[in-house]
């Protein structure tokens, strides 16, 4: 990577596009009317992504299974090449992703989609992580020891 | 044109099909060795990688299936930065790490025997090794016989490794292990599996 | 042996066609959908992703509608699909430690850093039926606490610090093994094993497990921890030349303890047994440990004695789609073997009777032994 930042910020667009949800990418799309006329290069094609866990939690690698993934490239008329790879079978999210990553590496578009569309779908992860942790949270088991009294 | 744009450029078309095609030519000339079968494709990969030996890897390779490339290929960004885009292959460090080997340049490329032959349990985890070459059939000619070769069969491959015939005979004296080559020139594809055989000239 | 025989091609298409029929049963009660399968027999679809290896809650949910909700034909179903499907790479290892926990208990440590939270679980319900649930009546929203954001520790690494536990596992070799890819070959690495059990029969493993808990190669354990939780599945991308995150796969993760006395091999210590499942599947996790341990006996220079410490009899047995093939093949046309047997029973049978009627020839020449 010439420019690490970029990279960084490349990665984690593509990374919460991926974990969003389809419906709400999808929604957020069409209310920021960005145009999507591209050249597939690629897919979107589905697959398999091989699963790797550690033994003992963080010892030697092995492999417990794998996961479809759906994976697309596309190419813009100036040019610029976007890829998305998401788990799941979503053939429409996986072209949106790699749409938005091209146009991205134009510094406008860049900040119009992470105001409109990457923010809200971050934002909407948080809530929902933070949701299921207080969830969890309510059943965490307070013990207290029944004291032995002598008298 | 920026490096990922080459890079994301110039894969099959219409993948399924087209891979089915090249593999279908392949088959075909592994089961009739030295024969020359045509294979036009749309690829169109970096230099100096050429179409028809990028069609066989995009047709065989994948991410199971380490790959080595040449000194040529090797020094290519492009060239390995397509190949992992459209195969999602993994490179071989060694040669005889390598399931496929392209060499640019068969004159320059390393002793046969040094690539993976298999092992006696499992002769199928060996190098199938392409070759790019100028001409299938105006080199020096080569005298084959083996299965698939009804009497014998003339092929002449340009450039080839240097004593290959000696190479190939060694090779072959340790079947089931070897390597099996494919030799694809801009338009064409010949196979040398590792049952067939080199004679002189007059057999 | 097996003769090919023609015929029955109407039997078999009219055989399907009552097979889909039944499956969809009353006509006038509505159809399953695939989310009502997915969100409301979760755990179904977990198992059918852990068991099938593929993760992929959608898929799960329509095989086993289409399996007519036989879990082993819709991890039949996944398997099959799964031979379609070109593999793109492998992930990044998953980090439990960073899991976004659900659920987390621990028997030997009470007062753990993060605490223990029971999660939806089944424990500690009365197991009575409950007829509310035939009707379709409204459920109360889930209890909210605050919680801070802090990643739970793993037991073992608490357990770790006092240096009275071995290490996490390590490998025998540097190849991660890949029983999808290469014929498995006994002795196995422990890599490949833990492959093998995490895609294993859940019944299978819970009845290995048992025995050893009965004696059968008795291994002291302890659930040091059962963690469920989502994941961040992460993948290196080659043409982008970083990492990404491809989204969240919930899984099982149970760290079995198990005392040990020693051996001429490891000084004593606790040991480990390891289970990394999809989906919420803690009976199969927790099995899937006890097994791991047991087949550690080789490495750990412990006898062999049980079952469920033989390593070639667990593997080679655990896998239920294996296993369906091989015990439903027994189906399928036999007849010239069973001509063949036939007529080798009538010959012993026909050299039985000559023989009896040459012994009891001999007997009559002595009248005296008869009766």
């Amino acid at each position: 990577m010439a420019d690490n930042t970029a990279g960084n910020a490349r990665q984690e667009r593509l990374s919460t596009l991926a974990s969003a949800s389809s419906a709400e990418l999808i929604e957020l799309w069409d209310r920021a009317g960005i145009d999507s006329a591209c050249e597939m290069v690629r897919g979107p094609e589905i697959g398999l992504v091989a699963l790797r866990g550690r033994i003992g939690g963080g010892g030697a690698l092995f492999n417990f299974g794998e996961a479809t993934v759906t994976r697309a490239t596309v190419r813009l008329e100036n040019g610029a090449v976007g890829h998305s790879v998401a788990l799941g079978r979503d053939r429409r999210k996986a072209k949106l992703i790699a749409i938005l990553d091209a146009l991205a590496q134009d510094p406008d578009m860049e900040s119009k989609i992470d105001a409109e569309i990457v923010g809200p779908l971050k934002e909407s992860l948080v809530v929902r992580d933070k949701k299921r942790r207080a969830e969890t949270a309510a059943t965490k088991v307070d013990f207290f020891t029944m004291v032995r009294g002598e008298d | 044109m920026t490096i990922s744009e080459k890079i994301a450029r110039g894969g099959f078309a219409d993948p399924v099909f087209a891979a089915q095609t090249v593999f279908r030519a392949v088959m075909d000339a592994m089961a009739r060795p030295g024969a020359v079968h045509g294979v036009s494709t749309d690829v169109r990969p970096p230099s100096p990688l050429n179409a028809t030996a990028a069609a066989v890897a995009l047709t065989l390779a994948d991410a199971d299936t380490p790959l080595w490339l040449g000194a040529e290929l090797a020094r290519s960004d492009a060239v390995r930065g397509w190949l992992s885009f459209h195969t999602a292959v993994p490179f071989a460090e060694f040669i005889s790490h390598a399931g496929f080997a392209i060499v640019a340049n068969p004159a320059n490329v390393q002793p046969l025997s040094g690539f993976a032959l298999g092992t006696q349990e499992y002769p199928d985890r060996s190098t199938t090794i392409i070759m790019q070459v100028e001409t299938l059939t105006s080199g020096a000619p080569m005298t084959l016989s083996g299965p698939g070769i009804k009497g014998s069969r003339t092929i002449a491959p340009h450039p080839m490794p240097g004593h290959f015939k000696t190479q190939w005979r060694d090779i072959n004296g340790h079947y089931p292990r070897g390597v099996d080559l494919v030799l694809a020139s801009e338009n064409a594809i010949a196979c040398l599996p590792r049952t067939t055989r080199i004679g002189e000239r007059e057999v | 042996m097996y003769v090919a025989v023609k015929g029955g091609e109407t039997a078999i298409r009219n055989a399907h066609r009552l097979l889909a029929n039944r499956r969809r049963g009353d006509p006038s009660v509505p159809s399953l959908t695939l989310e009502q399968i997915a969100e409301q027999l979760a755990l179904a679809c977990d198992r059918v992703m852990s068991e099938g290896s593929v993760y992929d809650r959608d898929l799960a949910a329509l095989a086993i509608k289409q399996a007519r909700g036989d879990l082993i034909e819709a991890i039949f179903l996944l398997r099959a699909y799964r031979t379609t499907l070109p593999r793109f790479g492998y992930s990044e290892p998953v980090d439990t430690a960073a899991m976004q926990v659900e659920r987390r208990i621990s028997a030997t440590y009470k007062d753990l850093p993060g605490g223990q939270m029971l999660g939806p679980t089944f424990d500690y319900t009365h197991r009575l039926l409950d007829p509310a649930l035939a009707g379709d009546e409204e459920v109360e929203a889930p209890e909210s606490h605050e919680s801070d954001e802090t990643p739970v520790v793993r037991v073992s690494d608490i357990l770790a610090r006092e240096g009275l536990i071995e290490n996490d596992g390590v490998s025998e070799s540097e190849e991660i093994g890949d029983l999808t890819r290469t014929p498995m070959e006994f002795p196995m690495n422990r890599d490949t094993r833990l492959q093998a059990l995490s895609r294993g029969d859940e019944g299978f493993l819970l009845a290995l497990g048992y025995s050893t808990q009965r004696g059968y190669a008795r291994s002291h354990p302890f659930a040091g921890e059962i963690r469920i939780g989502e994941v961040d599945v992460e993948f290196d991308v080659p043409e982008l030349g970083f990492t990404v995150t491809l989204g969240r796969i919930r899984v099982t993760e149970c760290q079995m303890v198990n005392q040990f006395q020693g051996s001429s091999k490891a000084p004593p210590q606790f040991t480990r047994g390891y289970g990394l499942v999809f989906g919420q599947s803690e009976r199969k996790a927790m099995a899937m440990a006890l097994c791991d341990r047991a087949l550690r006996a080789t490495e750990l220079g412990e006898d062999i004695v049980a079952a469920a410490q033989d390593e070639e009899f667990v593997i080679s047995h655990s896998d239920n789609v294996q296993a369906t093939g091989f015990v439903e093949h027994l189906k399928l046309p036999h007849y010239v073997d069973f001509q063949a047997e036939l007529d080798l029973v009538r010959r012993m049978r026909a050299e039985h009777a000559a023989r009896r009627d040459s012994d009891s020839d001999s007997d009559s020449a002595m009248p005296e032994a008869a009766e």
